[in-house]
């Protein structure tokens, strides 16, 4: 039996051919979206010219740039990964991605062994520990959300409100009251809880997607307070010369009763910096102990069985209501500690630091640790915002960026940078659950399958 | 002699809107025993079930749930989890509903997450690491290992119940249901895709939560073979309305059962079926 | 009276553009049951779109209004409709059979960078445009007040009872609104009885990206100034007025709209201007205490 004949070459060019002809075909077609997305919000430049009115100038040449590169960019994904079709994923071969989930325990004490030498290796650079502060505050503040939304698989939009009640009562309580910091901390910490109280009871019976809006806008409706109150809150001019923290009871001057002194140490301001360090550090390092410590409570096991389905665990004897309470009052409460703290670093605050985007920034840090991973939300905060700081020359363009990099990473990983569960107790073996098969939190009908 | 009393419906009437499912609907499900639900489909089987269950309030209608020590619980007033909780009805539902990103035994873990909060101290003392906490844990631990093993699922405790098997799901879903201690246990059509050999195995384990623990058996099913074999009572509901209640062997043969389920014959056909001498 | 009376146009006015960007919330979240949080930009987008055309048809010479009017119009609402369905193409479609949260994330970053690029684009300043449409009508007098009835409020609740009556047509007579209507009962058997899934859902957004620009449209003629953050309060109100109505209900969206830009209004010339905000919350998170699925929303009975 002789081999079939090979097919004649003529056909292969006509086949690359047509291959080429619908590449540029695509690409042609995105350039003329590009063009009629951008002819007039790039093509135009609006100006406020000399007599107040709107004039305009052309920039057709960056019109025709860009045009040119979505043209080009397109074409050339068109030619290379057609046949290619390799996710970044399937390029890491098997044994290091099992490699690299044995060594997510590893990665969580040589996170936190690295967060306590942060002071220490930059002790010099003050700039990194103020981002260090802010990485920090913003993870606590991912844990806090993280017991809401990855726990119990309430979607809360309005999760700034804390925050910024927590600010709020610090800087009151410390400032009528002049109480050291110690204790207006867990003060304003019961103070947020109560606040989760009060906000999480009108909204228990709502299902997903009111849930989502009505949180929503109690965050606004806590920065309009905020903002018009003026004789409690100080409007828009916020409240300053908040008591700054001591190292118990030792204030951080360069007096002779102040902490260095009385350390035997040159004075810099370098000290209070650190001591914050270390103190929000604590304030996260709790909140994540205390989260642990749930999970493996009946409690924590309630939250969990609410997000997977709240019909059964009504059918299992589980109160909903208390449990959905509880949620939104212990992320409240650490929220309200993350807001205290926020006051006490910098001494003054607005409205202006409790918007909506704040909320968004927190959820997004939460949804992108993934499956209700302490370690994810903590990679996901110093991602994200040491990405933003990575990026400060860019200006203006760093907030596109940032949105822009929040789409592409939720659409690589849409559960997140952690993608299994651990579960909180095992019989023989301690196996972790795929991200398929949990649930996540509820936007919207319950489908009764 | 008749059992006592566990559970008694009392002219229930269920109305959605301009349509009822079940209508003036009165039975009496007795102590340690297997009762059965069954009837055609939209017979308002599941409805009825949801009612007793607290998912939906009867329009009209008293349904009474007595346990053997005494104590006494009208179903129709409370909320759906006290149901569960102190009037320790628990029930399985048609389509599973298993805590899917959760391991087996987190499933049966968080079925006795009642007597565990309080011996958490409502999460106070467990937060602290109190010894009564851990026993109580503990305790938890080895009953859910006991249902485990009687489902024959113990080897795959630590795995997800959402990765199991259909068959295995169901079995795990009554697991769950036997450790929350019930005195009342609803199944909505436990058989329902098993093989012939799953349902001789479902009959002998309900027989065995029969007699072995004393819970009584509400059951909706449309298997026959499981019904007729383990079942000391059935009820027949069609349209909503009660048709026929009694042991297996009167329902069995009970004329307006057959005409539900098989139809009846049509008057004109029989006749011209003289006719033409058939 | 008087007073009330006028506050009752202005709010109608007010509710009719936000019940236009409404109808883009619920018809989204009825066919695939997500919020789109980038719609409020998309509306914000449809005003710049309108703003920069009218300057470009002045430029070129195009005075006469309501030639300009219509043009404006038909180029917003084309070009509008096309970031509504490049935003679909990009953030959403690859994350349709994805989990909950995702496209919400998606969203919310869509929404940064439209308002990111607006910012960019064209400055962070307002930017006003004269008014286009003067004169109206005094309807009566009294008390020394005139109830005022401009020309362009009437063009603005003109334009959207045309576009509703239009879009409920489309909705129940043609063959898009039947496939958009069993997308949003059952989106798997709509794919497996040969419905394009995939078209019906973009021309969802499309069609509400339209919308959005016609209400961006009538922002930019009413106010008068536009500057890239309308978008977000506008988004908000408009999705709280989608929920007031009951998500997912067309009428509802309209009708919570309406509610809203009343409750706004009235909140604001009665009462205190610095919480009519607050208002529009509160009277939502009343009535969804007592009616959980808005006020012309299907209840929704749980079948277990």
């Amino acid at each position: 039996m002789s081999e079939p004949a090979p097919p004649p070459r003529e056909s292969e060019p006509a086949a690359k051919r047509l291959d080429v002809l619908a590449a540029v075909k695509e690409a042609a077609i995105a350039a003329l979206v590009a063009f009629g997305l951008f002819v007039l919000l790039i093509g135009i430049r609006t100006e406020q010219g000399p007599t107040g009115a709107l004039v305009f100038t052309t920039r057709f040449g960056l019109l025709a740039e860009i045009v040119a590169a979505v043209f080009v960019g397109r074409l050339l994904r068109a030619l290379t990964w057609r046949d290619a079709t390799v996710s970044i994923n399937s390029l890491v071969p098997g044994s290091v991605k099992a490699a690299a989930s044995d060594l997510a325990v590893y990665a969580a004490a040589a996170f936190v062994a690295f967060a306590l030498l942060v002071p220490i290796i930059f002790y010099t650079n003050r700039y990194v520990l103020d981002l260090a502060i802010l990485i920090v505050t913003y993870t606590m503040l991912g844990f806090g959300l993280n017991i809401v939304v990855g726990l119990a698989g309430l979607l809360d939009l309005g999760y700034v409100a804390f925050y910024a009640v927590g600010a709020y009562s610090y800087a009151l309580i410390a400032q009528s009251f002049g109480l050291s910091f110690w204790i207006c901390l867990p003060l304003a910490g019961i103070l947020a809880a109560f606040a989760g109280l009060l906000l999480g009871f009108p909204v228990l019976r709502l299902r997903g997607d009111y849930l989502a809006i009505v949180t929503l806008g109690f965050g606004e409706i806590i920065r309009l307070i905020l903002l018009n109150w003026q004789d409690l809150t100080g409007g828009p001019n916020g409240i300053s010369a908040i008591p700054r923290p001591s190292f118990f009871g030792l204030p951080f001057t360069a007096a002779d009763n102040g902490f260095a002194a009385t350390f035997g140490l040159q004075y810099s301001p370098t000290h209070r910096v650190v001591f914050l360090y270390y103190l929000v550090l604590a304030l996260a390092l709790l909140t994540n102990w205390v989260t642990l410590r749930l999970r493996r409570l009946p409690i924590g096991r309630a939250w969990e069985a609410l997000r997977e389905d709240e019909i059964a665990s009504r059918a299992l004897g589980i109160n909903t209501t208390t449990t959905k309470l509880t949620a939104f009052s212990m992320g409240a409460m650490f929220g309200g500690l993350a807001g205290a703290f926020f006051a006490t670093r910098q001494g003054f605050i607005s409205p202006e630091s409790f918007t909506f985007g704040e909320s968004a920034l927190v959820l997004a840090i939460v949804v992108l640790g993934g499956m209700g991973s302490q370690l994810g939300v903590a990679v996901a905060a110093t991602a994200m915002l040491g990405g933003f700081e990575l990026f400060r020359e860019f200006d203006q363009y760093r907030m596109l960026v940032f949105g822009a990099a929040m789409v592409a990473i939720v659409i690589y990983r849409p559960r997140g940078l952690v993608s299994t569960r651990t579960p909180s107790v095992f019989l023989h073996q301690r196996k972790a659950v795929p991200a398929a098969i949990v649930q996540d939190a509820r936007t919207g009908v319950e489908t009764p399958t | 002699m008749n059992r006592a009393e566990i559970l008694t419906v009392e002219h229930l009437t269920m109305r959605f809107g301009g349509l009822t499912a079940v209508n003036d609907l009165s039975f009496v499900a007795r102590e340690r025993e297997i009762t059965a639900l069954i009837g055609p489909n939209g017979a308002g089987k599941t409805t009825l079930f949801n009612c007793i269950t607290g998912f939906y309030k009867p329009t009209v209608g008293r349904l009474r749930l007595a346990h053997p020590d005494g104590a006494s619980f009208l179903l129709e007033r409370l909320p759906g989890f006290r149901i569960a909780r102190e009037a320790r009805v628990a029930r399985t539902f048609q389509n599973v509903r298993l805590f899917a990103g959760m391991t087996l035994l987190e499933n049966l873990l968080v079925a006795q997450h009642n007597p565990l909060m309080l011996a958490s101290g409502f999460t106070v003392l467990g937060l602290f690491g109190s010894r009564a906490y851990a026993r109580a844990e503990a305790a938890a631990i080895d009953k859910a290992r006991y249902w485990l093993d009687r489902v024959g699922l113990a080897p795959r405790a630590d795995d997800a119940a959402g990765a199991l098997p259909y068959g295995a799901q169901r079995r795990l879903e009554i697991a769950r249901a036997m450790c929350t201690d019930p005195v009342l246990l609803c199944l909505d059509e436990p058989a329902a895709g098993l093989n012939n050999r799953e349902s001789v195995e479902l009959n002998e384990f309900l027989r065995a939560i029969r007699d072995e623990h004393g819970t009584s058996i509400l059951l909706i099913e449309h298997d026959m073979g499981v019904v007729m074999e383990i079942s000391d009572r059935i009820i027949v509901l069609d349209y909503g309305v009660k048709i026929a209640d009694g042991a297996p062997s009167e329902v069995r043969n009970d004329a307006k059962v057959i005409a539900a389920y098989l139809g009846v014959a049509d008057e004109e056909v029989a006749s011209a079926g003289l006719e033409v001498g058939l | 009276m008087e007073y009330f009376v006028q506050q009752l146009i202005n709010g109608i006015t007010l509710g009719s553009i936000y019940g236009l960007i409404a109808i883009g919330y619920t018809m989204v979240y009825g066919i695939i049951g997500m919020i789109n949080f980038a719609h409020g930009d998309i509306f914000m987008v449809g005003a710049f779109t309108a703003l920069i055309a009218f300057l470009v048809l002045v430029a070129v010479g195009v005075t006469a209004v309501p030639l300009a009017l219509f043009l404006v119009l038909l180029v917003a609402m084309a070009l509008t409709a096309l970031y509504g369905w490049t935003v679909e193409r990009i953030a959403y479609r690859p994350l349709r059979h994805s989990f909950r949260l995702a496209p919400l994330i998606s969203a919310i970053g869509m929404s940064i960078v439209l308002q990111n690029y607006v910012q960019v684009a064209q400055g962070a300043r307002v930017k006003p445009l004269p008014p286009l449409i003067r004169g109206g009508y005094t309807l009566f007098e009294g008390n020394d007040f005139a109830v005022r009835l401009s020309n362009i409020q009437i063009i603005v609740v003109v334009t959207t009872l045309i576009l509703m009556a239009g879009f409920s047509f489309m909705v129940a007579r043609t063959r898009l609104g039947r496939n958009m209507r069993a997308c949003e009962q059952d989106l798997k058997m709509a794919a497996l009885v040969g419905i394009d899934v995939d078209r019906t859902i973009s021309l969802t957004f499309v069609i509400g990206a339209a919308l959005a620009a016609v209400a961006g449209l009538m922002f930019l003629l009413y106010y008068g100034v536009v500057d890239f953050f309308i978008g977000f309060l506008a988004g908000v109100k408009a999705f709280t007025a989608a929920v007031l109505g009951g998500i997912g209900s067309l009428p509802g969206a309209m009708l919570g709209g309406i509610l809203i830009g009343l409750i706004e209004t009235m909140w604001s010339a009665y009462f205190s201007i610095e919480y009519k905000d607050v208002a529009a919350f509160a009277v939502l998170i009343i009535v969804l205490i007592f009616l959980p699925t808005g006020i012309l929303g299907r209840p929704e009975v749980e079948k277990v």
